[in-house]
């Protein structure tokens, strides 16, 4: 079950620096591990995390097997017009997820 | 640092482990600290805000399945329970519980795994499953700021066992939960800080399993650590000791669902 969850102010000023967090569920696998009978787990991670805003990619992160599970990410834009973010995720194993959000500018 | 001094440390907190076990006991009641106090100011951020709490992942699950249909009763929780945050408010902090038809003590998980063969003909979730852990956090999360209750008379006499399994000295390495717990928590073994071991949070997300996790988990890493065998899931011993903790912890505040290192 991947499921991501977004937080960003309901309303923010015009010119306003706002916070925005984004956590999403996955086992974030290394690759370097090892079952009990010495089976390689094979990695299964996020490649890949960009955030647009009305279009334009405001932020976006490379991930690596060092990255923890479940992925918590927060980064911050100016308010300019009101419109969506738009997030993207895209791991191994064809992982995609997106997820967008409404900004209200006053 | 070399590779002795771990061994060093240990020898060392079992040694004065073995002098406060002569005149000690139980923790003084105002005494007592949740593992959150001794937290880093980052774990304390991540447990305090919801939105980078990585429990919400579980609890937001665990309602979804509160209200799904399930088993060929084709039932939901939610249609015998309700509106959870209503009727699940304080229940996990009254929990393990005494089972009037079971005539044992039962926890949480055990509880929700009950309903599941009894009302809804559902076959029974396992043990440190997603399901299972994400109803348990999310009815634990219910009860988030209540003080933990333990009054059940009936639970007395496993409270009595889980307090002898506590202070058993148990596994190669010959120690009891309350050498550490009791006698030398606030110390180090290794660099880690010896808690308490309030069961206030549970079931915790730990950073170092990257996952959420039930008490008995946590229990079985304590007895693999003493070199012991762990209790099976579900093990009565295990619900004891669950039940005795739970008495020890009676007034603090629940913290479920919780991050711990």
């Amino acid at each position: 079950m991947a499921r991501p969850l977004i937080n960003v102010p309901a309303k923010v000023k015009r010119g306003q620096v706002f916070e925005i967090k984004t956590l999403i569920s996955h086992i974030m696998e290394t690759g370097f591990r090892y079952t009990t009978t010495g089976q390689r787990i094979p990695r299964d991670i996020i490649t890949f995390f960009s955030c647009s805003y009305n279009g334009e990619e405001i932020f976006s992160a490379d991930f690596y097997p060092a990255v923890s599970a479940n992925p918590f990410l927060t980064f911050y834009t100016v308010a300019t017009e009101s419109g969506t973010l738009e997030f993207k995720w895209i791991g191994d194993n064809g992982f995609s997820e997106t997820a967008s959000v409404p900004v209200t500018v006053e | 640092m070399t590779g002795s001094l771990p061994r060093c440390l240990i020898v060392a907190i079992a040694l004065a482990a073995c002098v406060a076990s002569a005149n000690g006991g139980d923790i003084p009641l105002d005494q007592r600290r949740s593992g959150y106090a001794d937290l880093g100011r980052d774990t304390k951020a991540m447990q305090d805000d919801d939105t980078s709490n990585p429990t919400t992942l579980w609890v937001l699950d665990g309602e979804a399945l509160w209200n799904q249909k399930a088993g060929s009763a084709n039932r939901a929780c939610a249609e015998c329970h309700g509106d959870a945050t209503a009727s699940m408010k304080g229940v996990a902090a009254r929990y393990p519980a005494f089972d009037a038809v079971q005539k044992s003590p039962i926890d949480l998980e055990q509880r929700i795994n009950l309903c599941r063969t009894e009302r809804q003909n559902a076959t029974p979730f396992a043990f440190e499953s997603h399901e299972l852990l994400a109803l348990t956090a999310f009815i634990g999360r219910q009860s988030r700021g209540m003080p933990i209750v333990s009054t059940d008379e009936k639970l007395k006499p496993a409270i009595e066992a889980g307090r002898k399994l506590f202070m058993q000295r148990i596994g190669q390495i010959d120690m009891s939960c309350a050498q550490c717990h009791d006698d030398n928590w606030g110390k180090h073994l290794t660099s880690s800080l010896v808690p308490q071991g309030h069961p206030t949070g549970y079931p915790i997300y730990r950073l170092e399993w990257q996952n959420l996790g039930s008490l008995q988990r946590r229990l079985r890493n304590c007895m693999i650590g003493m070199r012991a065998e762990p209790f099976d899931y579900g093990a009565p011993e295990a619900v004891a000791l669950e039940a005795y903790l739970m008495w020890r912890a009676r007034g603090l505040p629940v913290e479920t669902p919780a991050v711990r290192p």
